[in-house]
């Protein structure tokens, strides 16, 4: 249990030096140990995608991840894209698509549509649901959460 | 009447914080010194608990505590009954039999809590939980609803006689009668089995003991804050004020969260206080399958009475409801269920008892829908095994039957989940089925599109479902609306919220009062030492009866707002004008003065005041309905099957809808389609299996599937509005609407799709793997 690992990760740009024991979850290290809330944890089998957060640019699940996998790489998590004061396009997008409603699964879901979004600038509707397949969502049943993509590709091509 | 933001698309106020990631959860909660919890829980779902032994969870470094049924001493007493049985009903039969903070001497059902660590980490607490060491002798397992009912069954509770646990049985009209003088007697045998509710974010709840000034502080994931804190405060003796109950931002309740106490809320706060430290628990997903309330089981022996030009004289149902292991939240699903047996239709004879039956599976408590799925779902497999009887189109048959809209209020003459008398309050249901129609070109589906799609091998199907949702029940709900300095409006209501946009809805109803912008109001729920009267949330209710304490305190701020400003402007209250956070004379916009400015001169510093006046531009109000509203919608849907594959393609689907007054059409159509979503789930993906030994083989979301985004289709919404005549603002519930017709939906479309062989869907939820079997025993 004293077994610890000093990790050097780059979260939303800013570089962390911490010692964690090798089982902690990537998960755990962003929401505890950073006090990065905003990623939030569903299912913790990797199912949900709630916990999904970018790993130099690519979506990955961070209850699937340990923290020490996170050694030397850039993470991104919700609190990276935008603020309250200016949202990013894609959350002014979840907000004027109502692409939300409890809020918990969401975070998860704007990190995987940045990193679709950037490999598909116009993506067509079946695109977007197949992007959005490994995200479970309970409230909205996904057609706010597409539109807002829409609107989001819509907004970001300019 | 002309509003300006009722019934808009506002989108919502509360998006910032949660897309940014700052809304807090209660895992987000961290405070200095926390502990973290983890339960040990059975692994049999019916057993004697012969010993526990902690001692070497206890010794485990990093380990505060261990605690067992036995160590809670006098503090060990079952939650408190949540829902009373009905008084008014003649004969009924409750045995009231609640969950325990820790099993003592008996496990009910797989998943119970025994034990719970205390540990600097939650990492910690885990590798505990599995040093505990625990002796069961195993009993055999009560899972069958009816072999419960024999008399050689096990017992899940041993003091009583059988596993029976209520009785209740509601006649309307004469049923024997209408049976004697119908042309066509309908017999079905219906089943309805078990789904969870999988809310995205499990269930938590931080507890925090400050001893100095004697309080606790608890954060849960609860959609009723203010009886988790009179209920608290009475099992630790403590007065209600040195409790407060924080229900932050919840990740989607659907029911579950409703439930109280759970055994968690009855240990972590009660530990919180015995050790001086915070506590934090937070389920995880296999826990949620084994601990959180599930629902949907029960089998119904029914029968309909019909005459040969298709008018219903008589129903009658006789059906039985699993509870589980205890039933804390009484009679409430079956009783949902009796008062949607007769859905939106005219049906003067009607008999249905029920029997309520303990089994060794999770306590069931209201999950979206709460029984009235199960009531929608056996009218319309009855009507849709009539129309085929008589020979008639479906939705003729249907519409023969509709209440006429000069029939409101409409008095079924049985009692309903909130034991009011259920009285449907108004509506005009052919319209709302004739627009769903007209929306799916049912006619022009039937008479060209399905022939040619049939001619080309493909199996199209359509069905439609017209549907009632009970909603807004009692008792009451308030609020209170309070115009600060800054000309901006704080609103505090005691229910609280999982998603379903009250920080927007509440604010338009506000903002429509006072002049002010909607983002300029600040909406507080599920904050004890905010609000401390109300309920909760559960029954559709928040928007109408919070919505309309809501409505009637801005109504009172806006009479104060103006009593004050035509003294401060010098002109009579009828010439004002609210707009812009200004109140102006009319035709004078020069005479005006703000909002803000008006606040201050309403709590002055030094002066003398009035005798009799109340400071400030703040008033209080509650709304209780003497009965609930009811809402009415129809669901229409075009369904392919692919014969080989069971797999299935929804080609269209569409909702009309009459909750009455629209506060927010974004968000009413967010309620819709997530209601649908879940209403798929529990037609075609979402079935608990669990094995003879009572244990779940799909405990979790890899086994265990809910619908994604690559199965929901589009679904066109058309809003119809028959206010209700029993509130201010006409306004009916509309949460759970979507997911309640949506199983009688998918079985009708699927019976058409497979006309030509006479397929009967009388169970859900199905599967492509059951579907296969039942085409298969249709063909042999």
């Amino acid at each position: 249990m004293s077994n610890t690992f000093a990790l050097t990760v780059t979260v939303n740009g800013t570089r962390y030096e911490r010692s964690v024991e090798p089982r902690t979850l990537l998960s755990d290290f962003l929401r505890h140990d950073l006090g990065l809330t905003g990623t939030h944890v569903g299912c913790e089998h990797g199912v949900c995608g709630a916990c999904s957060v970018l790993m130099d640019g690519q979506p990955i699940r961070s209850c699937l991840t340990f923290a020490v996998q996170a050694h030397g790489h850039e993470i991104t998590t919700v609190e990276g894209l935008g603020t309250k004061e200016e949202l990013h396009p894609i959350q002014q997008a979840f907000q004027e698509a109502h692409g939300l409603q409890c809020g918990f699964c969401t975070p998860g879901i704007l990190t995987t549509v940045k990193a679709f979004l950037e490999q598909n600038p116009n993506p067509s509707e079946e695109e977007i649901r197949e992007a959005l397949s490994g995200n479970l969502c309970r409230c909205t049943g996904y057609q706010h959460i597409i539109e807002a993509v829409e609107l989001a590709a819509e907004k970001m091509r300019g | 009447m002309d509003r300006k933001l009722i019934g808009k698309r506002v989108v919502r106020n509360e998006d910032p914080r949660l897309l940014t990631g700052h809304a807090q959860f209660v895992d987000d909660v961290h405070l200095p010194g926390m502990l973290h919890a983890a339960f040990l829980r059975s692994e049999y779902a019916h057993a004697r608990l012969l010993k526990v032994d902690v001692s070497k969870a206890r010794a485990h470094p990093g380990v505060v505590a261990v605690f067992t049924a036995e160590d809670m001493g006098k503090d060990w007493f079952p939650g408190p009954p949540l829902v009373s049985p009905p008084p008014t009903v003649k004969d009924v039969i409750f045995h009231s039999r609640r969950q325990v903070p820790l099993a003592k001497d008996k496990i009910r059902h797989a998943g119970e809590a025994i034990a719970v660590v205390i540990a600097e980490s939650r990492y910690i607490a885990e590798d505990a939980v599995e040093e505990i060491e625990v002796e069961y002798e195993p009993l055999p397992v009560v899972l069958d609803l009816e072999q419960a009912l024999q008399p050689d069954s096990p017992l899940v509770h041993d003091d009583l006689e059988s596993n029976l646990a209520a009785w209740l049985s509601q006649k309307k009209g004469d049923y024997e009668a209408a049976r004697r003088q119908a042309d066509v007697i309908i017999k079905r045998r219906i089943v309805i089995e078990r789904g969870a509710a999988a809310a995205m974010e499990n269930r938590g709840i931080v507890a925090y003991w400050d001893a100095q000034s004697e309080h606790l502080t608890i954060w849960d994931t609860t959609q009723a804050p203010i009886p988790i804190r009179n209920g608290t405060a009475a099992r630790l003796g403590l007065s209600e004020h040195q409790v407060r109950v924080i229900a932050p931002y919840i990740g989607g309740g659907f029911g579950p969260k409703i439930m109280m106490f759970y055994p968690e809320e009855m240990v972590i706060p009660w530990a919180a206080k015995k050790l001086n430290r915070p506590v934090k628990w937070i389920e995880d997903r296999r826990e949620n399958f084994y601990a959180t309330t599930q629902e949907r089981g029960q089998i119904h022996e029914v029968e309909m009475a019909l005459s040969r030009d298709g008018r219903v004289l008589g129903l009658k149902d006789d059906f039985l409801h699993d509870t589980g292991a205890y039933d804390p939240y009484g009679l409430t699903i079956p009783l949902n269920t009796q008062s949607h047996n007769m859905g939106g239709y005219d049906i003067r004879n009607y008999s249905s008892e029920f029997k309520v039956v303990f089994t060794n599976r999770i306590i069931a408590t209201p999950v979206r829908g709460a029984g009235r799925p199960h009531g929608i779902f056996v009218i319309e497999r009855m009507m849709d095994a009539a129309a085929r009887e008589l020979g008639m189109d479906p939705v003729e048959l249907r519409k023969r039957n509709l209440i006429p809209p000069d029939a409101f209020p409409y008095e079924h003459q049985i009692i309903d989940q909130a034991f009011a008398p259920l009285i449907l309050d108004s509506g005009n249901y052919k319209a709302v089925v004739d627009k769903a129609l007209e929306l799916i070109g049912y006619e022009k589906f039937l008479k060209e599109e399905q022939p040619r799609l049939r001619r080309e091998g493909k199996y199209v199907g359509i069905g439609v479902v017209p549907f009632i949702e009970t909603t807004g029940v009692g008792p009451y709900e308030g609020a209170r609306v309070t115009v600060e300095a800054s000309g901006k409006v704080n609103v505090t209501t005691g229910i609280g919220t999982q998603g379903q946009g009250h920080f927007t809805s509440f604010a338009q109803i506000v903002a429509e009062q006072l002049g002010v912008k909607v983002s300029d109001v600040r909406i507080v729920t599920g904050d004890t030492s905010e609000f401390h009267w109300g309920t909760g949330t559960f029954a559709s209710r928040g928007a109408v009866v919070a919505g309309n304490a809501v409505h009637a305190a801005a109504k009172s701020v806006r009479q104060k707002v103006l009593k004050l400003a035509s003294k401060v402007l010098e002109a009579p209250e009828e010439e004002l004008e609210l707009e812009d956070g200004m109140v102006r004379v009319a035709d004078i916009p020069q005479k005006s003065i703000s909002l803000g400015e008006l606040a201050v001169l309403a709590n002055p510093l030094r002066g003398a005041v009035e005798p009799g006046t109340e400071p400030g531009l703040e008033s209080t109000s509650y709304y209780g309905p003497q009965y609930g509203a009811t809402a009415f919608g129809t669901h229409a849907m075009i369904l392919e099957v692919d014969p080989q594959t069971m797999m299935i393609n929804i080609r269209r689907y569409v909702v009309a809808e009459d909750c009455g007054t629209v506060l927010n059409p974004l968000i009413l159509e967010g309620q819709i389609h997530g209601g649908v979503s879940m209403g798929l789930g529990n037609a075609y993906y979402e079935k608990l299996h669990m094995d003879e030994n009572g244990q779940l083989l799909n405990a979790s979301f890899a086994d265990y599937l809910l619908v994604s985004s690559t199965e929901m289709p589009r679904i066109e919404v058309a809003h119809l509005e028959t206010p209700s005549p029993l509130n201010e603002l006409g306004a009916k519930g509309v949460g759970e609407a979507g997911a309640i017709p949506v199983p009688a939906l998918f079985a009708q479309a699927l019976e058409n799709a497979f006309h030509d062989r006479k397929l009967e869907v009388l169970e859900m939820p199905l599967s492509p793997n059951r579907l296969f079997e039942l085409l298969n025993d249709v063909t042999q």
